[in-house]
């Protein structure tokens, strides 16, 4: 071990530019993980700011309805405001739950307008999506019940109509000719990940929109909240019982519904980033192995080049496994070490990059551990056989070696 | 016990006793090395034995031989093979490095008790590259003493420097013979550096055709003191 840190220390810069390989190797490796894990999880992050338990139920056209055309699911009037009640009233695994139905219009504020949609929802939604008021005070179960002509608005709607920067709080805007009363502003929340901006709604009780602006008694669609993201199944197949129960359906039929799940979601668009995970990681992994090629051919160069001192030890009584063990531990040394300032600069290289690009990153322990294993692996693996040949030399050719 | 018999190259037998001084001279090509390898248990007479210290090293497999050269024998090479870039001290250090059974301390001791022996205690930490070709054969010396061997071999270890310093190098030779009663086996064929040994063992062709005990060793100290003197010295 001694002898062997001594001849390295001996030979600093051929040392370090065997390490350079490694270092590069596991930096890199450790970097592009952190990289492409960082940008899984800001689409993570991004999808549960919609509402990480969100459970969403559409009618879904399994039933022909006149002449065999199917309907698209805005025409279908399945779900009723009664599944609803039957959701919250038997449902485990929901902590809240809330119709909605949507339209499009104009709005109204004296001389400004601007098109937007209509949310017609329960109290509970704004839980459910996890959204906040910056202003005022939401709606309550009492204006469901009595259809109240009150509604919360988004910050889009806030800067096309109220323009001038008055309060809207308790301003009277007309929504498709009806007036209608600004109770709340909704906190800021920007494009989601698909790009829509999530500020141009306008949220109302779903009895006012359903009675007051489309005169429809059906909902369009359901949310719900699940108690966590892992009972999300749970429940979903919860919500899939009740449903079909309270739409009377055969076990032969098919479901008259769709529950869809943000976990579902989150789980498609992860795939796709942990597809980029691997592949970075698959890019440095090989400049790893490049790397432990480096040490390899630095060894054998070193066994050649110190035959004479091989000798040397030999007949002053190294034995083979000494000199084994030498060059061995010497190619551990040389990777461990490079693997050591790879893990720094890896990390130091992703702190950076989310410095200065502001991508983010996230650096897992798991990438950490492991390039630094297969450095460690690499040392001992592409150490062996240059070491093994040292080895096996005769100490009287060796001696004379020039 | 303490005798070392040779039965090698060509039905060739000797021995050497504790406390010799033996140089063995021969022309290139009379087997001169292939019975220096054998007594510096590298090799092995492929017919015949060879006793070091009462053991027949025949039966020893390569890496008990090795322990044998670890500690019995002392090497002093006519290229003095030391590591670059590595200090007289730590030089001398490195057949005890191969040997367990010596602390750090007593590692430490031994070294500085070798250096001083070869007058090189003031040298300790100077790298081979800063010393001359004369200490630099001393350090060599202190190496194979460090152990502290039944015999020392040296190979030319006088072929690689000047005449004045050979002698210097020979009367430290004599030195450790006399003062420490240290076995001692040189290879050379410079017949002037023989006549300090007090007998000579000549080969040809594989076979000893002479083995003379030298009646009158000179003293290589008197010979440097006769040298005139030398200012850059």
């Amino acid at each position: 071990m001694r002898i062997a840190w001594r001849a390295l220390l001996r030979n600093k810069l051929r040392a370090f530019l065997t390490m350079l390989g490694i270092i590069i190797g596991v930096g890199a490796v450790i970097a592009m993980v952190a990289i492409g894990e960082g940008s899984k999880k800001s689409i993570r992050d991004q999808l549960s700011g919609m509402g990480s338990n969100m459970i969403t139920i559409r009618p879904s056209s399994n039933v022909t309805v006149g002449g065999g055309a199917r309907l698209g699911s805005s025409g279908l009037q399945t779900l009723k405001v009664e599944d609803v009640d039957a959701i919250a009233k038997q449902a485990q695994y929901i902590t809240a739950i809330s119709p909605a139905v949507s339209a499009n219009g104009q709005v109204i504020n004296g001389s400004q307008n601007w098109p937007t949609s209509m949310q017609g929802v329960s109290p509970d939604y704004l839980s459910i999506r996890d959204w906040k008021l910056k202003d005022g005070t939401p709606f309550t179960q009492a204006d469901v019940n009595s259809a109240a002509k009150v509604c919360l608005i988004g910050q889009t709607i806030v800067e096309n109509i109220f323009s001038n920067g008055e309060d809207p709080i308790g301003k009277i805007i007309r929504f498709n000719k009806i007036p209608i009363k600004v109770i709340g502003v909704l906190e800021e929340k920007g494009e989601n990940t698909f790009g829509q901006d999530q500020d141009d709604i306008i949220l109302a009780p779903y009895t006012t929109v359903q009675k007051r602006i489309l005169a429809i008694n059906y909902v369009q669609t359901i949310y719900a909240s699940a108690i966590d993201e892992q009972s999300s199944t749970v429940a979903t197949n919860e919500l899939s019982g009740i449903l079909r129960k309270q739409h009377k359906l055969k076990n032969t039929d098919d479901d008259d519904f769709t529950v869809r799940t943000q976990a579902e979601l989150i789980s498609t668009i992860s795939s796709t980033s942990q597809l980029l995970t691997v592949l970075l990681a698959a890019i440095a992994g090989i400049s790893l192995v490049v790397g432990g090629i480096g040490i390899m051919n630095i060894m054998y160069v070193s066994v050649t080049e110190r035959t004479k001192e091989i000798g040397l030890r030999m007949s002053i009584g190294a034995r083979g496994v000494d000199i084994l063990l030498q060059f061995l531990i010497e190619a551990i040394l040389i990777s461990i070490t490079g693997g050591l300032i790879g893990v720094a600069l890896g990390i130091t290289a992703s702190k950076l990059v989310n410095l200065f690009l502001s991508w983010p990153t996230y650096i897992t322990e798991s990438s950490i551990v492991l390039s630094f294993l297969v450095c460690a692996i690499t040392g001992v693996f592409f150490g062996y056989y240059p070491a093994q040949k040292a080895s096996r030399l005769d100490p009287i050719e060796a001696l004379r070696y020039e | 016990m303490g005798s070392e018999i040779v039965k090698a190259l060509k039905s060739v037998s000797f021995s050497v006793e504790e406390g010799e001084f033996v140089t063995i001279m021969g022309s290139s090509g009379s087997g001169k090395t292939t019975l220096l390898n054998i007594l510096g248990c590298l090799d092995k007479p492929t017919i015949g034995d060879y006793i070091l210290d009462g053991v027949n090293i025949k039966k020893l497999s390569r890496n008990e031989l090795a322990r044998l050269r670890n500690e019995k024998i002392g090497f002093v090479f006519q290229a003095y093979n030391l590591l670059a870039r590595t200090s007289a001290r730590e030089n001398v250090e490195l057949p005890l490095l191969y040997n367990s059974s010596v602390s750090t301390k007593e590692r430490h001791e031994r070294s500085l008790k070798a250096l001083e022996s070869v007058k090189l205690e003031n040298r300790l930490d100077h790298l081979p590259n800063q010393l001359s070709g004369g200490q630099q054969q001393r350090v060599a010396i202190a190496r194979a003493l460090v152990n502290e061997p039944v015999m020392i071999l040296a190979d030319e270890a006088t072929g690689n420097l000047d005449s004045r310093t050979s002698y210097e190098i020979m009367a430290l030779m004599q030195e450790l013979n006399q003062k420490q009663g240290k076995t001692i086996v040189f290879v050379t064929h410079e017949p002037d550096i023989a006549a300090f040994s007090s007998r000579t063992i000549t080969l040809k062709d594989g076979k000893v055709i002479k083995d003379t005990k030298n009646e009158n060793v000179k003293s290589a100290k008197e010979v440097l003191m006769s040298l005139p003197n030398n200012d850059d010295y």
